[in-house]
């Protein structure tokens, strides 16, 4: 533990990196996620069949390959060359997640009760509003599970931009493993102590998000 | 697609749709044609970058030395996670909380680590050197990991079996141990098998992060060919890609292939809200199919 502790601040900056490369690519998949869900649930037969081509490419690609082809192959076409490694990160963890958010968003619109799509068009409300003032708003509490999972995930796989040069967390912990081979499982539990507590906080949010919006009956 | 969340369309709407249509293949086909046009600029279509993989050498040590560890490693880790999650699974529904306390930390702690994280300390740590090598450690890890989910899954296939089959269980005078073992688990399995495919798909995907300590497969192999051909680095890994998805379309049609056979039409086991568990149901988790 000596050695982590004696530069608790490189234990710290590798811990902000993660939570920067976790904020960044939440916000961004969340936003292009939900933007794919709605597409795969709307009523234009084209634009769900190229969402839903997206969510099974993507969903079936390791996300190290997604890496890859950020960082290794676009290169090669011009493309990201000067752009910053975070924002490379960034960029490829969103790519991979929103995949999975498209699939939670339309988990949770498929738990709706049946009755309520159809009362609301029963009372001439068009698809639009109806997905805006009946639809989303109660897929919203049922998909706060299924996201909560989805962004847990997120944030683990942060991991893996430790691969492709980022100091986050897991490439920090290397390093230190590296340096003091005989303390390895010590520094091993106190980097694993850190993801754990930013996965119990994301956690308790969920929880309390959950209980809050909770539908009364059923 | 017959869809509740909205009416058949009548004409106005439907030229509005045809209209979005439109568009939306207008775009698509602006994106093909940017994509094609930097492809060619920059020469990526020559055969020469492409040789490596109509080389039967090459053919053979992607599929060999790539394709086969990779199943290699994605199986065994999933026939230990499946011990894994039995033993801790059950371990969490143990009414002695001697036995249930510690089940529950072991699964959280490595379902909360990430599993290139636990890799990366399983190598360093005790596969370098003397110690079991970078194959075993990618598999322990996927082990521990999947391990700890599929306890998760066990326990909801449990919950799952209707509870009238343990009440008629205990009415006949079956033990506790007799009620889970001969009653409840069978059944449980049944309901859990394709959610067991599925975490195949998922071991599989995460057998790639085994790169990083250098253990071998797709992603290794690809990871060499890029090294003695560096002008093919899209070529090779566009091909490493469509191995992978390929590979774990098979498994997902099997999973619901599976999900069909065994447990018919009903709601497939809620995974989803399992956390760290993706599912890749193609009925999309919780109450699937009913858009």
């Amino acid at each position: 533990m000596e050695p982590v502790f004696a530069d608790f601040d490189l234990y710290l900056s590798a811990f902000w990196l993660t939570i920067q490369l976790f904020f960044w690519s939440a916000l961004a998949s969340l936003a292009f996620g939900t933007l794919l869900g709605a597409l795969r649930v709307g009523p234009v037969a084209v634009m769900r069949r190229t969402a839903g081509t997206y969510v099974t490419v993507v969903r079936n690609t390791p996300l190290l390959i997604v890496f890859i082809f950020i960082f290794v192959v676009a290169p090669s076409l011009q493309w990201f060359v000067g752009t910053p490694f975070l924002v490379k990160g960034v960029i490829a963890l969103s790519l991979y997640t929103s995949a999975f958010v498209c699939e939670s968003v339309r988990s949770g619109i498929n738990a709706v009760p049946l009755g309520q799509a159809e009362a609301a068009r029963a009372i001439g409300m068009t698809f639009g509003d109806s997905m805006r003032h009946v639809i989303l708003p109660q897929s919203f509490r049922a998909v706060v599970p299924p996201l909560a999972s989805v962004l847990i995930a997120l944030l683990k796989n942060t991991s893996v931009a430790a691969a492709f040069g980022l100091l986050e967390a897991t490439a920090r912990m290397r390093g230190f493993t590296n340096a003091n081979a005989d303390v390895r499982p010590e520094i091993f539990l106190l980097f694993a102590l850190g993801y754990i507590v930013l996965v119990e906080i994301l956690s308790a949010g969920a929880w309390t998000l959950e209980r809050r919006w909770k539908v009364a009956s059923r | 697609m017959t869809s509740i969340l909205f009416d058949a369309p009548g004409p106005k709407t439907r030229g509005r749709h045809r209209l979005y249509t439109l568009a939306t293949v207008v775009m698509l086909l602006a994106l093909a044609g940017l994509l094609v046009a930097r492809l060619v600029e920059f020469d990526q279509f020559a055969y020469a970058k492409w040789e490596p993989f109509l080389t039967p050498s090459y053919i053979e040590a992607i599929l060999v030395d790539g394709l086969l560890e990779t199943l290699k490693m994605a199986s065994l880790a999933i026939v230990f996670a499946v011990v894994f999650g039995l033993v801790f699974g059950v371990g969490k529904m143990s009414e002695h909380r001697w036995l249930r306390w510690p089940s529950w930390l072991i699964v959280e702690f490595f379902r909360a680590v990430p599993v290139l994280l636990l890799m990366i300390f399983i190598y360093f740590a005790y596969g370098v050197g003397d110690g079991f090598g970078s194959f075993w450690a990618v598999v322990f890890a996927l082990t521990l990991y999947n391990g700890s989910v599929l306890a998760e899954v066990f326990r909801a296939g449990v919950n799952a079996v209707p509870p009238g089959q343990a009440e008629a269980a205990y009415a006949i005078g079956m033990r506790k141990t007799q009620v889970m073992t001969i009653v409840l688990l069978p059944q449980a399995v049944k309901i859990m098998l394709p959610a067991l495919i599925s975490q195949l798909v998922v071991a599989l995907k995460d057998t790639s992060l085994g790169a990083y300590v250098v253990a071998p497969g797709l992603t290794f192999v690809g990871g060499s060919i890029q090294d003695e051909f560096r002008e093919s680095r899209l070529q090779t890994w566009t091909v490493v890609a469509v191995i992978y998805i390929g590979v774990n379309l098979l498994l997902t049609a099997l999973a619901t292939w599976l999900q069909h056979r065994l447990v018919g039409e009903k709601s497939p086991l809620d995974t989803t809200a399992i956390p760290g568990m993706q599912s890749t149901n193609t009925g999309g988790g919780a109450g699937g199919g009913i858009v």
